[in-house]
């Protein structure tokens, strides 16, 4: 049985990139996918900016390779382009060579579709096909259909940890032989749906967010998909396969406080923080750079950042959060973090975190705000923490 | 993979609540759809709380703790969900909200309670429980991943014990939809006459379910799960019968000594095929199916480890639940093996042993 898990594979989509090579150059150059609204069909558009997939649904079907007339969603049609991305960098000919499995994060599932047809679907017969892509599993299926992934299939639902979530599950049943490979990440398309629930809580900003700054205003949202390919060391031994990072860490608690708050001292991100370091073996100083959940919320920002003091005070790693650049990409930004968080140990490099200017007074920090090139990241740490309490984080180390 | 079914709580369209009874009184539902006979949430909740909860919550917590109550625990290890379709009654309410007000004027109760995995953070929330969390919303895996994902957690010792839950309703709104499908029967009948309505579709159910699982062997358990696993679009029928019999083999069994096979079977006549072909051609023992007690849900999965869990407590297989009745012989019930699918796509086959 494998005690290690690798990386081999990396695919993303997102607002800043419809791949990793696009992720990465829009990273180095400072550029943010949060803009007006362009595609999503909602009365919020121009006032509330998301980070959207720069395509359109036309055009996602053709990147996709897709035929036009599958009832195939958004969150879906993301999905596969990252999924095949992440496959291809793995550089994966047979993928039932050995026994491979399927795990995706999402929340929203097929809504996407769902909230436009919804009235036809309760008094008419149109757009049927729609009723049966609505649930978490249809996007799931659908994907592992397109990288022909048979052995295992399954979908994580703990809102903005889904990804990270689907990570860990895939680990421990490579850890446990029940699988040589899984392709784990998480997907998540913009709605109206939870466009509008998150703006009934008043945690949207209507500006760029601005992460862990004292004057932060909310989160933007962001849509994306994002994969890793995790394989065991026997696998990686008998294919020779290329090492991106070994995925050397991860935990996961609940904060079992409210169903949309943390508590104020973040009480449930110190305790994932904590178990992942443990399971990996490293002490608090090996972390080199922490790629945190900080959404730009109020009390996100606050009890991560004093989590973060807590655990890791005063002789902080690097900090930053990207999701300036992505948005929150919500159950696949676990996903888009981790690629994120490879891309930087692979290029010895840490990520700005965009829009910073005044460091939060109950804080001993301040993120980095500038692209570092050249540092020794050896050991990442990366937070994801969802509604419900659902805390999970996982640590990527240099092979 | 050996684990130990500690306790359990299920709310059913039957009268499930009482561990000490196992289907002594059926209930023969005529309506649309299934609904769950509710219990006294007042025991289980208190009121103010109880006014600002959904069905669906209020069951999943009345659910998880009359479970730990049967199984003696105060606080597990972990708390695991699984849901096909989530909390449909918020979703369709703030949905109905935002499309009829065009996203103005909208209140955050509805939305907050409509992710998959309020249910799990509710009962964390309830019982202070800080531990290991997790949901999973995979259609007819939804359920089995939760109990994969906690017989993983035992076996690693990452967990002493776990609670694992599945859960899924039915609401008139979302029934309307899904009577379009072809999964749905057109006709309403009378639940226990299921297998004679040989018509397309299958009758809808609802039900929430919750296992204390845990590693310790003790008497007072009702069986232990012996191992699980999911079959994804198999190609064919053999493809079926040699993942079952790889699965029997693994846990040093064959198929002769397998006491009571659990079937799916929901009547959707599409569909069925393979449980007849499994219990005339394949197994040689006796059935049972459950279907036309429950109803068919994603997560129908916990119905059924209830069932079988039960048929080892109890060494019964009760009367109504028996299929192939004809050729039933009495015997101990030592293995049971549940085998179910999701529209002929996500399968899944469950070992118990006494």
């Amino acid at each position: 049985m494998s005690k290690r898990i690798f990386v081999t594979g990396i695919g993303i989509i997102s607002g800043i990139g419809n791949n990793v090579d696009e992720t990465f150059e829009s990273i180095k150059q400072k550029k943010s996918g949060v803009t007006e609204i362009k595609y999503l069909k909602t009365n919020h558009k121009g006032e509330i900016p998301v980070s959207e997939v720069k395509l359109s649904e036309e055009e996602l079907i053709k990147l996709a390779g897709l035929d036009k007339n599958g009832s195939f969603t958004r969150s879906t049609l993301i999905g596969i382009i990252a999924a095949n991305e992440a496959v291809k960098n793995a550089n994966i000919n047979d993928i039932g060579e050995c026994k491979t499995g399927l795990i995706s994060g999402t929340t929203v599932g097929g809504m996407d579709k769902s909230e436009l047809h919804y009235k036809d679907l309760l008094t008419t017969t149109n757009n049927i096909e729609f009723i049966e892509s609505h649930d978490c599993g249809d996007s799931t299926e659908k994907i592992a259909d397109s990288i022909g992934v048979k052995d295992f299939v399954s979908t994580t639902s703990t809102a903005c940890s889904s990804a990270a979530n689907s990570m860990i599950l895939g680990s421990r049943m490579i850890k446990n032989g029940l699988l040589d490979r899984v392709v784990a990440g998480g997907i998540e398309s913009l709605t109206r749906y939870h466009m509008n629930g998150f703006n009934t809580l008043m945690i949207l900003d209507h500006e760029p967010c601005k992460p862990f700054d004292e004057n932060r205003q909310g989160l933007n949202l962001g849509e994306g998909a994002a994969f890793l390919v995790l394989e065991s060391e026997e696998l990686v031994k008998k294919n020779g396969s290329k090492v991106l990072a070994e995925l050397t860490g991860y935990g996961n608690s609940c904060e079992a406080f409210h169903q949309t708050a943390s508590t104020p001292e973040g009480k449930g991100a110190y305790s994932a923080m904590k178990e992942a370091l443990e399971r990996s073996g490293l002490k608090p100083e090996q972390i080199d750079y922490i790629n945190a959940h900080g959404t730009g919320t109020d009390n996100n920002d606050l009890s991560e950042g004093r989590a973060i003091d807590k655990l890791f005070g005063p002789n902080h790693p690097k900090i930053s959060s990207t999701k300036a650049y992505t948005g929150h990409t919500t159950s696949a930004a676990g996903g888009v973090e981790a690629v994120l968080s490879i891309l930087c140990i692979q290029n010895n490099m840490i990520f700005p975190n965009l829009n910073f200017k005044e460091q939060m007074k109950e804080l001993n920090f301040k993120p980095v705000t500038e692209l570092l090139e050249n540092v020794k990241v050896d050991h990442v740490l990366s937070n994801s923490f969802g509604f419900g309490g659902n805390n999970s984080a996982l640590i990527f180390s240099r092979y | 993979m050996d684990v130990y079914i500690k306790g359990i709580g299920n709310i059913s369209p039957q009268n499930t609540i009482d561990s000490n009874i196992f289907l002594d009184e059926i209930v023969n539902h005529d309506t649309d759809f299934l609904s769950c006979i509710a219990p006294n949430y007042k025991e289980f909740i208190n009121p103010i709380q109880l006014r600002r909860m959904s069905k669906l919550i209020k069951m999943g917590i009345s659910a998880s703790k009359l479970c730990l109550t049967d199984a003696g625990i105060e606080n597990p290890g972990a708390i695991i969900t699984g849901t096909g379709l989530g909390l449909v009654g918020d979703t369709e309410k703030f949905l109905n909200q935002m499309l009829d007000n065009n996203e103005e004027f909208l209140a955050p109760t509805a939305f907050i309670q409509s992710t998959h995995n309020t249910i799990s953070g509710q009962v964390a929330i309830a019982l202070k429980c800080f531990n290991y969390n997790n949901t999973y919303s995979h259609r007819g895996f939804s359920f089995e991943s939760a109990l994969l994902d906690g017989m993983l957690l035992i076996k690693d010792k990452d967990a002493e014990n776990v609670l694992v839950g599945g859960f899924d309703e039915i609401t008139p709104e979302h029934y309307s939809i899904v009577k379009k499908t072809r999964w749905v029967k057109k006709e309403t009948i009378k639940s226990l006459d299921l297998l004679d309505h040989k018509t397309p579709g299958t009758i809808v159910g609802e039900g929430v379910g919750f296992f204390s699982l845990t590693g310790k062997k003790d008497e007072s358990n009702y069986a232990k799960i012996k191992d699980i696993k999911t079959i994804y679009k198999p190609d064919n029928k053999e493809e079926i019968e040699t993942k079952i019999n790889q699965f029997l083999t693994e846990n040093d069994l064959t198929k002769n000594d397998i006491d009571l096979v659990v079937l799916g079977i929901n009547g959707n006549v599409d569909t069925d095929d393979i449980y007849y072909h499994l219990a005339d051609n394949f197994f040689n023992t006796n059935y049972a199916y459950f279907k036309h007690l429950s109803g068919d849900y994603h997560t129908v999965g916990t119905f059924a480890l209830w069932f079988a869990a039960n048929t080892i407590k109890h060494q019964k297989v009760p009367e109504v639940t028996r299929f192939r009745k004809e050729n039933f012989t009495e015997k101990p019930i030592k293995n049971v093996l549940v085998y179910n699918h999701f529209r002929e796509v996500d399968h899944s086959i469950l070992l118990l042993t006494q």
